[in-house]
This record gives structure tokens, sequence and C-alpha cells, in this order.
């Protein structure tokens, strides 16, 4: 496979952000459920956060210990490998998804598996797995709940931490009757949707010969790897299976076990707003007696070297995954997860998906970095402090920068530094401006002429205001 | 692949041309912390997940009232002095089947964190291989008042990290249905802890 094989990470055919926000906008069902979920969990994380007196100095190590790990990777790497090894456990190297979804497949079938049952993992949907497995003739089987909604429900995920946040429990009722033997009489109270998800996979989870998981921490000291979980179909997919595939993203390492109890906060309290999940497993190779009897680990670049190398976008390489930037984003409130396109929507997708993509000559992903009004509260909530706002400005003059000289964008900032260029030009165009006002309603200009269209389309845009500053200036104070 | 790994690293060392100085890390977050009683805030943030607590000084009445008549799977070196003859007690070897099939499980703990109500399991003495606190339905927990910790550091400071780690935090629980937390899905929906001291 060359370097030139696509990366899964963006949804191929997706359309640019503003289209696909457009259509996602006019879906009324869709923007309660969001807004619904995102304000419960808003409130709870702020209570969460609240509890612990020493939030902002756990925000200041958990930076600086993702930045370490970055600036080491090679050191952290091969140490974690050679703990790893030490450990009886097998570690596989991977530059892409392609390589990737080979060795896994690979694995799978010399285990004698025809289905593996899955651990909700965001690498393993980066890197296209589920559909790398079908196709080699191994059935992959989500077992986190979320995850199993959007599998029953032929549809995509839409949310880092919960897949399926844009339905509601109506919603899923009808997606499992539909699916689930037995369900005739199922109701919408969430206890018992939980319990009809127990009941169908219990046998599965008997009956697994292999698992697959992704990898929330690695200890590169000890070779330990850590999945935080809820509902204990991590603890079956780890504990139950005589083979474990674990597929990891080389950024996510720790250099220590005590740098754990940094994460082991900040994590819980970010994702779930909780003080702790229900669940955290620890496993470090194989132990005998207890779980599976052979591991294998495979170490993911899938794009991560390429982000590495830029020094304003590295520290998207910081994130541990807790969603807490989608849930505060009012972009993500409105269009929702699958506007983006992307394994990775929201504020963190806007600047992780087009970096590991790679290619800012793609529409779709060069339209990524602009689904954002730079409110800042992505950065406010970060566990990593990762200044996303900073990546996002930076990542849309790299996508400027690919597009052709006469697109819209280019054509008018050369027009604005003209006008902005000789003072009697820029007084002229205030004047102009003015007869903006003409266009608006309330004070929003809702549709430009063309070529302003191409702004308008997708947003609304405050009326000029009835005098210039400088005008102003010169009639009060002149 | 040998090839893999040193284009992966190969990669590595490329990007980081600029060997980003490394910048000491800091620790000026709390390690411990002054709680006016750590059994209380654990038995209270247990009790938040909806999980059952009990406050005794010795567990073996509550052992007999909870499972009397039952069929309680327990690790082959827990306490024998916990083996009431009202309960029939499964010992391993148990298949996942048997584990399946039991009415609950028993087993002690290795750490509980009071501050997250975290119980934390590590294989040791009288809690058994992992499957054994996963597969049944109902697990009651007995933790001594030593082994409980008021932070997270604290915990992973007397954890030896090689060992199969389970932290539970209550019964099993979901977030996925409208972001709000129901219990009970794939691991014990009953969590039941006795904390016990003098």
């Amino acid at each position: 496979m060359g370097d030139t094989a696509r990366n899964p990470v963006t949804w191929l055919g997706s359309p640019a952000f503003p289209t696909a926000a457009k259509t996602a906008l006019a879906d009324d069902q869709l923007r309660r459920n969001l807004k619904h979920a995102t304000g419960l969990i808003r409130t709870k994380r702020a209570g969460a956060v609240a509890e612990l007196p020493d939030w902002e100095q756990l925000r200041l190590s958990g930076e600086a210990i993702k930045d370490d790990v970055l600036a080491n990777l090679d050191t952290y790497l091969l140490r974690f490998e050679e703990s790893v090894a030490a450990r009886g456990g097998t570690v596989h190297w991977a530059r892409d998804a392609a390589e990737a979804n080979e060795i896994v497949l690979r694995l799978a079938r010399e285990a004698g598996a025809d289905e593996v049952v899955k651990i909700k993992s965001m690498a393993t949907m980066e890197i296209g797995l589920n559909e790398a497995l079908q196709a080699g003739g191994v059935t992959p089987i989500e077992t986190d709940l979320a995850e199993l909604i959007v599998q029953l429900g032929n549809d995509r995920p839409s949310h880092i931490l919960v897949p399926a946040i844009h339905r509601n429990r109506t919603e899923i009722r009808d997606i499992f009757k539909a699916a689930m033997p037995g369900t005739e009489d199922l109701t919408d109270e969430p206890v018992e949707l939980a319990a009809a998800a127990r009941a169908f996979l219990r046998r599965k989870f008997l009956s697994a010969k292999v698992a697959v998981s992704g990898a929330n921490f690695g200890v590169a000291e000890t070779g330990s790897v850590v999945v935080v979980e809820s509902e204990g179909n991590g603890r079956m997919c780890l504990t139950l299976p005589e083979t474990l595939i674990t597929v990891m993203g080389i950024e996510k390492l720790v250099p220590t076990w005590q740098d754990l109890e940094v994460f082991l906060q900040l994590l819980p309290r970010s994702s779930t707003a909780e003080r702790m999940n229900p669940y955290t497993s620890v496993w470090t190779g194989v132990t005998p007696g207890d779980g599976p009897r052979d591991f294998h680990l495979v170490l993911v670049d899938n794009g991560r070297t390429d982000t590495l190398a830029s020094t304003v976008g590295r520290q998207a390489l910081r994130c541990i995954r807790c969603s807490a930037c989608l849930n505060v984003c009012p972009v993500y409130e409105r269009t929702g997860g699958q506007a983006y396109g992307s394994v990775y929507p929201g504020p963190i997708g806007a600047i992780l998906a087009p970096q590991l993509g790679g290619d800012m000559h793609d529409k779709h992903a060069a339209s990524l970095p602009f689904a954002s009004s730079l409110c800042g509260a992505c950065f406010e909530v970060c566990p990593v402090r990762i200044d996303i706002p900073s990546v996002l400005v930076h990542l849309r003059a790299k996508a400027v920068e690919a597009k052709p000289k006469y697109s819209p964008e280019a054509i008018g900032m050369a027009a604005m530094s003209w006008v902005m260029a000789g003072p009697r030009r820029f007084r002229a165009a205030q004047r102009l401006a003015v007869a903006g006002r003409l266009l608006s309603r309330g004070g929003r200009i809702r549709g430009l002429p063309f070529p302003g269209s191409k702004w308008t389309d997708s947003r609304d845009l405050p009326a000029p205001a009835k005098e210039s500053f400088s005008a102003w200036w010169k009639r009060t104070r002149g | 692949m040998g090839d893999s790994r040193d284009v992966i690293l190969a990669r590595i060392r490329g990007a980081l041309g600029d060997r980003p100085d490394p910048r000491p890390v800091p620790r000026e977050y709390q390690r411990t912390r002054d709680f006016p009683s750590v059994l209380d805030l654990f038995a209270e943030r247990v009790a938040d997940y909806r999980a059952i607590v009990h406050r005794v000084t010795d567990p073996v009445e509550l052992i007999r009232s909870a499972l009397a008549g039952k069929r309680v799977a327990v690790a082959s070196d827990a306490p024998p002095e916990w083996l009431v003859p009202e309960v029939t007690w499964l010992r391993e070897p148990l298949t996942n089947a048997d584990l399946d099939a039991c009415d609950g499980v028993l087993t002690g703990c290795a750490v509980g964190i009071a501050e997250t109500g975290t119980i934390v399991l590590d294989g040791g003495v009288a809690q058994g291989r992992r499957a054994l606190t996963l597969l049944p339905d109902y697990h009651l927990c007995v933790v001594r008042a030593d082994q409980v910790v008021g932070t997270v550091p604290e915990a992973l400071a007397r954890l030896e990290p090689t060992r199969p780690l389970t932290f539970v935090s209550g019964p099993s629980a979901t977030s996925d249905i409208e972001m709000d937390r129901v219990e009970g899905v794939h691991g014990p929906r009953t969590l039941e802890v006795l904390i016990v001291s003098q």
C-alpha cells in the first residue's frame, strides 16, 4: 500500500460543511434531541468540575504530560513496546488505515473467528475497521449501546462519546423493535432499552473467540493499557474471549503509572460529567488464568506523524477524546455531528480530521476549520487545554492557501486589502456599506446578491451600522 | 512488520525536527485532600451511584441476610468466616455458564476511593479472576476501613499496575440514551457494599 491510500477519517462523498449544515438545520427533531442532550451534559459537567478545587492545576499537568509524550514520542513508543512484549503481548505497527485493517483481519482469521465482539473505539472507526472486517468475511459486532443503536439503525455516528446522541428514546425503541427478535412489547423506558441490549448481546459475549478494543491510555513505563467505559461491555470483551486485539493511536501514551492519576480525574468529569465512570479496566500483557491468552496491540500512525510535524497543529494530538468541546459548541448543538462528515465531529474534529486527512485540496476537509464561530468555549472546557480556536485559524489559512487564486474568499480578501490600503477608498466603502442597511430586516442581512451570496447562503450578516465609527467620532468629538 | 516500525519511528523523528524543549511537568494539583471523614465520604459517594451501602463492624450477619438461600460464586481464597451454611457456595473452577447462571458473587477488594466512590479489584485475596465479578447480575463487595483512601492519586500509589485491575464505580450503567445515566447494562445490575470498621 502506498502513502496515497485514502484516509477514511472523513466519509467518502461528504458534502462540504455548509451544505450538510443546511440539511441538518432543517431537521427539527434532530435539533430538539441535541439541545436536550447537550444542555443536560453541560450543566452536569460544570457541577462535576466545580467539585475539584485543583481542576486548573490538573489541566496544566495534563497538558504538559501530553506535550512531553509528543516531544519524545519515539522514545516512549519504544519503551511501551518493550514493556508490552515483556509481559507476553505482541506489538504490531501500522503506517496507515489499510495496514492496520490487514493486521486485525489476519489476526482474527488466525484465531479462527468468523465474528468479533467490539468495544467502542474511535481508532477503529477512524480506520474503517468494520467495513474491512466485513469485506474479509469476519462480522464485527458493536457492543456499546450507542454503537449498537447506530449499527442496527444503519446509521452514522454523530458524537465522539455518545454516537447516537441524535436519537431520542422513542427512535431507539423503534430501531430495537425492528432489529431484535422478541421485542414487540418494548417501551421507550431507558432501563428497558438497556435490558434489551443486555439480553441481545449476552450470548455473543459468551461465544466470541476474538475481541477488538481501542485504548484510552497506554503506560510506557509498565506496558499497561487502560479502557474507560460504563456498561460493562468493555469488561466482557477484555475478559472473556481468548484473543484480544487492541488498536491504539501512537499518541495515546502517558509516560508513567503515576501520570494516570491526572487523566483518571480529567477524563470522566469532562466526558460523562461523573466523578468516575462505572468501569475502568487496566491490563498488562497477559495474565495466566485471568482473561485472554493472546494479546495483540496494533500501533497506528494514520496521519498522526504528519500532524506532529505542524508546530501549531500538533497540540490536537493531546486530545483524550472526552467530547466536552462538542457539548459546549454552539455550532455543534445546531448542526449535529453528522454534518461534519467525519468520524471526529465538533470543534476537535474540525482540527483533527483535516490534519489526519492531510489534504487541504479536498473541499470537504478544507471546509471543516470554518465550522466554528471562534467563540472559544471549546478551549475553556478542554481538559488538556488544546487551543482549538488558534488551530482553526491556522488551518483556515492553510485552506485558503490551497484554494485556486480566483475563489470567492481570495477575491474578497484581495478586494478588502485594496480598499483598506487607502483612506479615501475606505471612507467611500463605508458610505456604500450604509446602503447595505436597505437589504436588511431587523438588523440582519439574510441574502446578499452574488458574489456576496456565497457568504450569506449559510449565514446571516449583521447589517452595517447607520454611521461609521470615524463619522461618529468626527461628529461627536471632531 | 519491522518495516513499518522503522518507517513510523523515522517519520516521528522527522516531524520533531524542532525537538521541542522538554518543559518540566507542573504538579501543583493536590495528591491528598483534607476530608473530615474518608469513610463517611466513601459511603456517601458509593451510594450516590445508587449502590446499596451498609456500615458494619462484622460482615457475617449481613452476608447471611443478603445471600441466604442463594447460589453465590466466591473466590477460592475467601475468608472461611464469610462462608455461612445458609448459602450454596460455588467455588472455582467455574465455567462462564456457571457464572452466568448463579445468583451473585461475593468478593473483597484491593482499594476504595472515597472522593469518587470507587472500588478497585486487583485479583488479589478474596477477589478471584475478572470474570467472577462480571457475569453474575449481583455483586456483594466487602471493603475494610483500612482499604479506603481519599483520592485517586492515593489509590494509584497503592496499586500494582501490572495486575489486572478493575475500577468499579456503582453498578453497570449507560449514558447513551439522551446522556442521562441509567443503571444496568452488561455488568452486575446490583452492587451492594459492606464497609467494615471497628
